[in-house]
């Protein structure tokens, strides 16, 4: 209801609105432009081909998509916090989280996912590879467990805002710097960082793990195939963790009585 | 109430929505002369200064998200120039500072809008500029004076330490010359001046559009993209470099990050400079004429 409440309200404004999507549909075009005109200037990018890249883009931005439409308005929470607006939404009678999802809910967000399935659909028929039905089944699989992974980084940097509401950005560099990163093959990353998103920040199960699989590639860890395959569990793992920094967040929680 | 944060949010469809009113302009009399008037504008600055300086958190949290983006950034442009060295006449380590440069430079130059447009904005919605524009002080430069003050933080704060990590992490293309990093700071300041002024234009559309968030993403994508801040404009292809050559974009980020690597030297660096102070000139000349056409749409209006 909620989220209806802000759908309408930005379609108060038409020109503004259509304006904001399609910006918003241009800005998510953009970073994919970009990766365009890098392979204008070379076939293989840390030894992927343009189309295996197309494959990562589309699988990282439609799951941050998908997860910022869902729940991206939870980084509004430390302007409320500050401006102790957050209250009000403890008194009313329905769960906290849901209310702070649908919060400024912005329609104009559907721009990326859109851009980012078109940018799918042609790496699925441009990419070369012989598609068993695990593979075939994996692209969904990853798609939505990248959507729960992002989604967890979103809830978990919003519950960090509890202790340090001024700290909003520190969020982005996990969720948009994460898509990003995930938009290159992870071998032309240095081995520690690549590491990192595996065991720290679960977001190489978002689409470098299955991708290895489905696209055939070596894995430049040498992990053991069933990482391949761990994706829901690591989102399983992810959202757990959102959901009891989140609560601790909501317990910790103390009115800044303005 | 605490204070708020006023960086631009990195998520480049939400504006920052700042809850507290914008200081706006004070309700004092006209300075007595010219020397009194600079001094005016210099205390703005330095408020404008001072008042980014007390987000101690948010500054951090953003130095934090330019490194982060630093180092993805400079692994892809690693691997594109290990598979095209000489790539747009930069070498490796080239291609790599640029990217640390470019990232020092996002929030100084307000590639993503934000700083003064965020109060300016709020203050038309809120029909206070009315009040603004009729106070004996320059409006446009008095957000200018502010704009340059929040300009040199955030130069201090966000600019220093990404590069001094980058150059840790990987090899960097520092100034030879020590007169590059004087030419730097100058290519830099213009470059403020004409994002202050492509800003500024946009702001004062507000008058016309009630909502200008819309006109404003518009705005975030061509200067994210013609500034050269995502890709070197010597990358572009045919006519499209030659078009982003010329638009007033490439002053923001090109130029500057071209200055540092000493890519723009003798009478390059001159007709740099040239250029970067023919944008602003024009583009600050369009400001202060939307301005009039502006005030005087108040005075129908009868506000």
């Amino acid at each position: 209801m909620t989220a209806g409440m802000w759908v309408r309200s930005a379609l108060t404004y038409r020109a503004s609105f259509a304006m904001m999507l399609l910006g918003n549909l241009a800005v998510t075009t953009l970073d994919f432009v970009i990766v365009a005109l890098m392979f204008q200037h070379t076939d293989h990018l840390g030894g992927w081909a343009m189309p295996e890249v197309a494959f990562l883009y589309a699988t990282s931005s439609l799951a941050i998509g998908i997860a910022d439409l869902l729940v991206g308005s939870i980084e509004g929470l430390g302007r409320r916090v500050r401006l102790g607006t957050f209250d009000t939404m403890l008194v009313r009678p329905a769960p906290v989280l849901a209310q702070m999802a649908a919060d400024r809910f912005a329609l104009r967000r559907l721009g990326r996912p859109l851009q980012a399935c078109a940018v799918l659909v042609w790496s699925l028929t441009a990419v070369d590879v012989h598609w068993t039905w695990d593979r075939v089944l994996l692209v969904p699989v990853m798609l939505v467990c990248g959507a729960v992974i992002f989604a967890a980084l979103f809830v978990a940097g919003a519950a960090f805002q509890f202790w340090a509401a001024d700290a909003a950005e520190v969020q982005n560099s996990f969720t948009y710097g994460g898509a990003t990163m995930l938009q290159y093959p992870p071998t032309i990353f240095a081995r520690e960082l690549v590491t990192g998103v595996v065991f720290g920040v679960p977001l190489a199960f978002v689409n470098w793990l299955p991708a290895l699989h489905v696209l055939d590639r070596p894995d430049p860890l040498g992990l053991p195939e069933a990482f391949h395959f761990a994706s829901p569990l690591a989102a399983a793992l992810a959202a757990t963790v959102a959901w009891l920094a989140w609560r601790a967040g909501v317990r910790a929680y103390r009115g800044t009585g303005s | 109430m605490p204070p708020t944060t006023p960086t631009a949010p990195a998520d480049p469809d939400e504006p920052a929505q700042d809850g507290h009113p914008p200081p706006g302009l004070p309700a004092r009399h006209p300075p007595a002369g010219a020397g009194a008037a600079w001094g005016l504008y210099g205390s703005v600055a330095r408020g404008s200064f001072r008042r980014y300086a007390t987000y101690r958190a948010a500054t951090l949290a953003g130095l934090f998200t330019n490194t982060v983006f630093g180092f993805i950034l400079a692994y892809t442009f690693a691997a594109l120039w290990q598979a095209r060295p000489g790539l747009g006449g930069y070498d490796t380590s080239q291609a790599v500072t640029y990217i640390w440069v470019s990232q020092g430079l996002l929030v100084t130059v307000a590639v993503w809008g934000g700083g003064f447009q965020d109060d300016v904005q709020t203050r038309i919605r809120d029909g206070d500029i009315v009040v603004d524009l009729y106070r004996p002080v320059d409006f446009q430069l008095w957000w200018l004076a502010s704009d340059l003050g929040r300009a040199a933080f955030h130069l201090l704060a966000r600019g220093i330490v990404p590069l001094a990590v980058g150059a840790l992490a990987f090899h960097l293309r520092m100034p030879v010359s020590a007169s590059t990093w004087v030419a730097f700071l100058l290519s830099v300041a213009l470059a403020v001046v004409v994002s202050f002024g492509i800003r500024y234009l946009v702001s004062l559309a507000g008058f016309w559009l009630l909502d200008s968030e819309g006109l404003r993403t518009v705005a975030l994508l061509l200067g994210m993209f013609f500034s050269g801040m995502l890709l070197p404009i010597a990358l572009f292809p045919g006519a499209l470099g030659e078009v982003a050559r010329i638009m007033p974009w490439s002053a923001m980020i090109q130029i500057p990050g071209d200055v540092f690597l000493e890519r723009r030297t003798g009478g390059d660096l001159a007709a740099a400079f040239g250029f970067q102070a023919a944008w602003a000139l024009v583009l600050l000349a369009a400001g202060r004429a939307v301005q009039g056409l502006a005030t005087r749409k108040v005075v129908v209006q009868g506000g």
